[in-house]
């Protein structure tokens, strides 16, 4: 019966695939840094790229990103309006220590707190960090699993191929 | 079901309309392991030989309509899982409309009250931990500034279901949000309460025990500038159990939290009271599952190998005192101190021990075994970490992270480790990073660990080299060259390389894994040692 039923949930959203360039942003209620409600439907950037990535105080890599870009965020912004949404996916244990990272790396992105993963379920990530670049039409059109050093260069020439209007692959 | 049907429905109805007939997503991850001998590291015998744990989920959204399904396949579980994650099969499917006032959801979802510390339904796919329910759930937005929530179901265990009932409430009231006056001011002030039962027959011959067991909680959120405090406190009803050795004493959770920051400077002071708040669906249950309340440790969560996977903290539900302390500060640039790019110093501190409890003699009657009080420690040490992390950038090309642990881990209570006692570890970590050139870097690390107990002293190496935004090639080989046994100073070599490309990933490693224990949250799976060759790739779409 399971198989019948799960044979029949690809067969049914088969012509569903056929999906031209990217996807919207899936909503759901999140938090913010100071406790309140937030959803993940109203984020927008004005017509100009965002870029959303997962991570946690607990991941190494995803840290590391992230404070590679902030030493260049400042000059991505002033270039392409790029804003940046870090998603953070600590749950009860590390929650309460996000703020004060934050701050105490001198970030200055918008920061969401996802503690159950809710938003991360939506977006199908699997594991952290896991970067996606949206369009100025709220459509994702690109996404990266994991970090390397370096990474963000290639990250960067998107954002900038957006921002002047090129259309991208997405993957 | 629920999830097809719905999946179904939406599809014949976007054919009617001939409109854009909504979207499907998904994510994708499996995991083969290919095992040899290797009986000196005393890695178990595996039949099989080869082993794979796998999954795949599928989302469908229409607007306001959402369905999902997760098949699940373990052909046979990995070592280290729980073996109860048998076969295969879809043990999630859901369907979900979010309207402006209400938000429903019938068959399996994840949810939390709080912080968890009443009740969370979660996966850690890693741990293989995942206690979904499957049930019904409502979400409302009264007016603005409440919310509530109410579900029931149960819980999930491996490919089937808890033999209890879990059903609750959840208020949360956000005062700035409500009142308009309110909106602007400088103070925040966020309430929230929750009350969660469960029902279970009495399957018990001995004892005459309680079916209905109830839990209630309150939480506050205030925030003011760049200060913070988080406070919750969860009272639940006698609630004998395996856990607890079947007392009719009732528990309690207490957990405070206060934070400042500002630009370059971030601290965190957090305390907690657990005492008898084992709870589950299933009284009769153990280890991870079927559990409903979520009671993570107030340790930091380290990442290097030998900080992380030889001794770390695993929370005590019968009862633990902890405390933490936690500091981010960034020296200033251009100083001499903080080096011409600045330099990240992080501080920790994490004290746990056992409660400050009475022994009362009424097993033959009352069954309350103890007394205790919130507001005192118990002298016996569970667990002591200190640990400082100093990051620098050096030059372009060259970052410098240097970190020190010192760990006070009482193995008798915790049990995690081989041998009994209390063991008194230091570790040093030097990791150094070398750009070559925008795509092209090197990451090293070397790993000390100096201990007279256990296992003795371990040393780790690793080299990892990038190629952004696609390749990665590494190794690591852990030994313990201090082990007091001479013929277990063992080297653990191993070989890993990865390629990604967008939301793909595929992974592939040879060598030698060390025994462990590896956490998430407050949560930990041994794995066992084991060699040979393992495959794995994840996918999102």
């Amino acid at each position: 019966m399971k198989v019948l039923i799960f044979s029949l949930f690809i067969a049914f959203s088969f012509p569903i695939f056929a999906q031209d360039g990217g996807r919207e942003i899936p909503s759901v209620d999140v938090k913010d840094l100071f406790g309140n409600n937030f959803n993940t439907g109203d984020i927008d950037n004005e017509g100009k790229p965002i870029i959303i990535s997962f991570w946690a105080t607990w991941c190494s890599p995803c840290k590391r990103e992230l404070n590679n870009i902030a030493e260049e965020y400042v000059d991505w912004q002033e270039e392409t309006g790029v804003k940046i949404i870090a998603v953070s996916i600590d749950d009860a244990r590390n929650m309460q220590k996000v703020k004060p990272y934050v701050d105490g790396q001198a970030w200055d992105y918008q920061v969401l707190l996802d503690p159950n993963g809710d938003f991360k379920r939506l977006m199908n990530v699997n594991n952290v960090p896991h970067t996606f670049l949206v369009d100025g039409n709220n459509q994702i059109v690109w996404q990266h699993n994991s970090y390397s050093e370096g990474d963000e260069y290639e990250l960067y020439d998107l954002v900038k191929k957006l921002s002047s209007g090129e259309k991208i692959d997405s993957h | 079901m629920a999830a097809f049907l719905c999946s179904q429905f939406l599809f014949l109805k976007a054919q009617e309309n001939n409109k854009l007939p909504g979207e499907i997503h998904g994510n994708f991850e499996m995991t083969t392991q290919f095992y040899s001998v290797d009986t000196i590291i005393g890695a178990p015998i595996v039949p099989e030989k080869v082993l794979m744990n796998g999954f795949l989920n599928l989302i469908y959204t229409k607007d306001k309509f959402t369905a999902g399904l997760r098949y699940e396949a373990y052909q046979n579980v990995l070592q280290g899982f729980d073996p109860g994650y048998a076969g295969s099969g879809i043990p999630f499917r859901y369907g979900t409309y979010s309207g402006d006032l209400l938000e429903i959801t019938a068959g399996n979802f994840y949810e939390q009250f709080g912080s968890g510390l009443i009740f969370r339904s979660y996966e850690e796919r890693g741990l293989g931990v995942d206690n979904a329910m499957e049930g019904m759930r409502v979400k409302a937005k009264v007016r603005p500034g409440i919310y509530l929530k109410g579900m029931i179901g149960r819980q999930r265990l491996f490919f089937a279901q808890s033999n209890g009932i879990v059903r609750g409430i959840d208020g949360e009231f956000n005062l700035n949000e409500a009142f308009e006056g309110l909106a602007e001011k400088k103070t925040k002030v966020i309430l929230g309460s929750s009350f969660v039962s469960k029902y279970q027959a009495d399957d018990n011959v001995t004892y005459n025990l309680p079916e209905n067991v109830a839990a209630a909680g309150g939480r506050l959120n205030l925030i003011r500038g760049n200060f913070s405090i988080f406070s919750e406190y969860v009272y639940k009803a006698n609630d004998p159990s395996a856990d607890n050795n079947f007392i009719y004493k009732p528990g309690q959770a207490f957990f405070i939290s206060t934070s400042y920051s500002t630009r370059g400077f971030g601290l965190n002071l957090s305390a907690k009271h657990i005492d008898n708040m084992s709870f589950r669906s299933d009284r009769n249950e153990n280890i991870n599952n079927l559990l409903i309340s979520y009671l993570p440790a107030l340790t930091k969560q380290h990442t290097y190998n030998l900080a992380a996977t030889l001794y770390p903290y695993a929370t005590q539900p019968t009862g633990e005192v902890g405390f933490q302390a936690d500091l981010t500060y960034k020296l200033k640039k251009g100083t001499w101190y903080g080096g011409k790019y600045g330099t990240s110093v992080l501080v920790n501190y994490a004290a746990a021990n056992g409660l400050d409890t009475t022994s009362v003699d009424d097993l033959n009657t009352t069954r309350q075994a103890y007394k205790t009080n919130i507001l005192s420690t118990g002298d016996i040490v569970f667990f002591r970490d200190f640990n400082i992390e100093v990051t620098r950038k050096l030059s372009k090309e060259f970052k410098l992270k240097a970190s020190y642990f010192n760990f006070i881990f009482n193995n008798d209570v915790m049990k995690l480790a081989g041998k009994p006692g209390t063991f008194y570890v230091d570790i040093a970590v030097i990791d150094l990073l070398y750009k070559f050139n925008k795509t092209h870097s090197l990451r090293t690390e070397f790993q000390n660990m100096w201990t007279k107990q256990d296992q003795g002293n371990w040393a780790t190496f690793v080299a990892e080299y990038s190629l952004a935004p696609h390749w990665f090639f590494s190794f690591m080989d852990q030994y313990n060259y201090g082990n007091p046994v001479e013929s277990k100073r063992l080297h653990y070599p191993i070989f890993s390389s990865g390629y990604n490309t967008g939301g793909t990933r595929i992974m592939a490693s040879y060598g030698r894994q060390r025994a462990g224990i590896f956490c998430v949250g407050g949560v930990c799976r041994t794995v066992p040692a084991s060699n040979g060759v393992t495959l794995s790739i994840t996918s999102s779409f």
